[in-house]
């Protein structure tokens, strides 16, 4: 039964492959990488051979510890749980409690993660080439600790398997974990900086958390080399006791994940709330645009790229504060005018084939195109008018402040306008809807790269005027530029904005049912 | 006057030819089903009729409206129920609906009346306030329905409008739609289930291979024998199933 679990999983993973040639590359990327980082896992293990036995000690039993916690850790918050052996679709079969757990434990090694995580373990045993009782330890230890890893993400899976399938707790989760993505910059040199500080602190921290399960399997090699036999045995028993104990909550968990059905999220609630519906324009183009903020709101697709956006000043603070200039705080308000009204590029891409209302429902281009861009603008606008006045108050350059507003505002419009030209012909490669907005997105990436980049270029000609009047100042010193900017960015920016509004819904009209067509390949 | 006209419609896929010239007059007040088994292109035809899917070759008349030529006019006077697509499912069941009413530029009074009503006549009141995401799958049919019937079309085209469907909401749906054809609606619905098609239809096509096998009122097709029966003999594939007797040694 076992065999037959392992031969299911790779069966799966073989025909993964066959689906497409395009899944194949993606693949082959990701393996590629993980190759790549597990050379140089592997090399700096095997280089650890020639260091001080205590810091090889301190390396592997924190490395190992962090990769105990990753595995329970970010299936959870990244939604990149393997499902692929999902134990609720073996419940029809009457497989033996005892052989589903080893059949699906041993089946979460055959995969990239699986198996990295138990060459990179195994690499340790080169770590501890120095005597025979630290090789027998060390290559105990990397099983142990694999096996480990893996029971317990299969834990916390299965546990939190009911909650992560209410939908309300899988889009919080997804968002969150933007946060330290994007400051991941800062966190890195935070960390950096405060283990250079504490450097003595660490060998205290590894021998301490070696006693505990996350390290004790780790620690077998390091503690065999200088002869800690006692602390071995000890620290043995500690991580097979964990490995047990685990199996034990995954074993009682299947149990009852076995028995009772997935968790379906919320109770009924009354009608009777229309929302923005009841306060915007009750006219087409008012309907879509009241859909598409309240789908801004709720979509975490929409959120995922709204939420960049309050982390741009942070950013750009830090790292002011960092080199003690802060001139880059300045294109701050233009810089969020672009990636916000770029963000609808993907509009229709994000209702997937539920576009099909607007084409049976006869929606013209023209309110489709207006209605999206009007949501669009309802939100940035505020932003991007505190993004481009705000920063001043920090610089205290306020002769920038009329060119600066009429080239954010410039952006925005011309942006918004192109957008929506944009989105109405071409279908851009995104996450399914529900889906995380992590996950990669089906479809053709290599047509969505050229259209992005051939359309910022022709963003970027079109804020020529703009642009121009923004280096006159830089060059010359004075305002009258900005000045003239303040008219013409508006200006020239809500001609385009109109302009694309009615040219996108000519094509979204001529082209509705193609576009239809496009997007249902991907559902 | 027809109040589905569909003449010569062809659509092919890559090598696969989905649809393979089908012509259809649905006469206006009319219950009219279309049964075929699984790949026989009901979806695409009725897709090509409803101006969701462009045609290679054909014409599509709605009321002697050209769904190709004027399709603005034309999709005014149908509501549309397609199969397998997604919703605006961030929206709740009440906002929906509204949203399809408003996108048809509906006034908002009329479709505000409208909404709970017809949430009402789909058992639906109760989880208006409900994500559609969060709808079951036979709640999920019932709202789509809701918002292709919310503007009084003068034709439904409905796919699959009763498949996961509970009994209890399935005869209420039926009771609304023989009262929309009994004061002079048209429906055309696609589905499998030969029995609802004899019961509730007053005019079938069955299609297969995307071409038209028979077309008429029930009793001309089924001419005498249930219409399960003279579909299987029209499609062909019966069989008697030989061997697999040692399902019957357990």
């Amino acid at each position: 039964m076992v065999a037959h679990l392992l031969n299911l999983k790779w069966r799966l993973l073989l025909n993964g492959f066959k689906r497409s040639p395009w899944q194949l590359v993606g693949m082959a990327l990701g393996l590629l990488y993980a190759l790549g980082l597990l050379v140089l896992l592997v090399g700096g293990l095997i280089a650890l051979r020639w260091a001080d036995p205590e810091i090889a000690h301190t390396v592997v039993v924190l490395g190992g510890a962090a990769a105990v916690l990753g595995w329970a850790i970010i299936p959870l918050v990244a939604s990149a749980a393997d499902m692929t052996l999902d134990p609720a679709r073996f419940t029809t079969f009457a497989i033996l409690p005892r052989q589903l757990l080893t059949g699906l434990a041993l089946a979460g090694f055959i995969g990239v993660p699986g198996l990295a995580t138990l060459l990179a373990a195994l690499g340790t045993v080169g770590t501890w080439w120095r005597s025979f009782p630290a090789v027998a330890g060390a290559l105990l230890g990397a099983v142990l600790g694999a096996v480990t890893c893996i029971v317990l993400s299969k834990v916390v899976t299965t546990a939190t398997a009911g909650l992560a399938s209410s939908r309300r707790f899988k889009d919080v989760s997804s968002i969150i974990v933007f946060i330290p993505l994007v400051l991941l910059g800062p966190i890195m040199m935070g960390i950096i900086d405060g283990v250079r500080g504490s450097a003595d602190y660490l060998p205290v921290l590894a021998r301490a958390v070696s006693w505990t399960p996350l390290g004790a399997a780790w620690s077998l090699g390091g503690d065999l080399e200088s002869g800690n036999v006692a602390a071995a045995g000890i620290k043995f028993l500690i991580s097979a006791a964990t490995i047990a104990g685990l199996l034990l909550c995954w074993h009682v968990l299947l149990q009852r994940a076995l028995v009772t059905p997935p968790y379906s999220g919320g109770s009924a609630k009354k009608g009777g709330k229309l929302g923005l519906f009841g306060l915007l324009p009750g006219t087409p183009a008012g309907a879509v645009a009241s859909r598409a903020l309240i789908y801004w709101m709720k979509d975490p697709r929409y959120a995922a790229s709204l939420v960049i956006v309050p982390l741009f000043p942070v950013l750009f603070f830090f790292s002011g504060s960092q080199s003690g200039s802060y001139g880059l705080l300045m294109i701050l308000g233009p810089l969020t005018a672009f990636v916000m009204a770029w963000s609808i590029c993907a509009d229709v891409s994000y209702d997937n084939t539920a576009f099909a209302l607007h084409l049976a429902a006869g929606v013209r281009g023209i309110d489709d195109r207006l209605g999206r861009a009007l949501a669009c603008l309802a939100i940035s606008l505020p932003v991007v008018l505190v993004f481009t006045v705000g920063p001043l108050f920090v610089t205290g350059d306020w002769q920038w402040l009329p060119n600066l507003l009429g080239l954010s505002l410039g952006t925005l419009f011309t942006g918004l306008g192109l957008s929506s030209v944009i989105s109405a012909r071409y279908n851009i490669a995104v996450p399914l809807p529900g889906d995380s907005p992590f996950k990669k997105p089906p479809g053709n990436v290599a047509q969505t790269l050229a259209v992005q980049a051939i359309g910022m270029g022709v963003l970027a000609l079109l804020l020529v005027p703009e642009l121009a009047l923004v280096a006159v100042q830089a060059f010359s010193g004075g305002q009258e530029a900005g000045w003239i900017n303040l008219a013409v960015g508006p200006l020239l920016g809500v001609i385009l904005f109109v302009v694309g509004v009615r040219l996108g819904g000519k094509w979204l009209d001529a082209r509705g049912p193609e576009m239809f067509a496009e997007l249902s390949v991907n559902r | 006057m027809a109040a589905l006209s569909i003449r010569g419609l062809a659509k092919r896929f890559g090598e696969k030819i989905a649809v393979d010239g089908v012509s259809l007059e649905v006469p206006a007040g009319s219950f009219y089903g279309m049964v075929g088994p699984n790949g026989a292109g009901k979806t695409t035809t009725l897709s090509m009729a409803t101006g969701l899917l462009r045609p290679d070759f054909g014409t599509a008349l709605i009321h002697g409206v050209d769904v190709w030529a004027r399709p603005l006019e034309a999709k005014r006077l149908m509501g549309v129920l397609p199969d397998g697509v997604r919703l605006f499912d961030r929206l709740t069941g009440e906002q929906l609906v509204t949203y399809s009413g408003l996108l048809r530029g509906m006034d908002r009074e009329v479709v505000g009346s409208r909404v709970p009503e017809l949430l009402a006549a789909l058992d639906l009141q109760a989880d208006a306030g409900t994500l559609v995401v969060d709808y079951s799958a036979g709640m999920t049919k019932k709202i789509a329905l809701a918002s292709a019937l919310i503007h009084a079309p003068r034709l439904l085209v409905l796919d699959e409008p009763f498949e996961s469907v509970d009994p209890v909401s399935a005869a209420n749906i039926r009771g609304i739609l023989e009262g929309y054809v009994a004061s002079g609606g048209t429906v055309i619905v696609s589905s499998h289930v030969m029995d609802l098609v004899q019961r509730m239809c007053s005019h079938v096509a069955v299609v297969a291979g995307g071409r038209v096998l028979a077309a008429g009122s029930v009793d001309e097709v089924r001419d005498g024998s249930t219409l399960e029966e003279r579909f299987v003999q029209l499609v062909g594939g019966g069989h008697r199933t030989e061997g697999l007797e040692w399902l019957r040694t357990f």
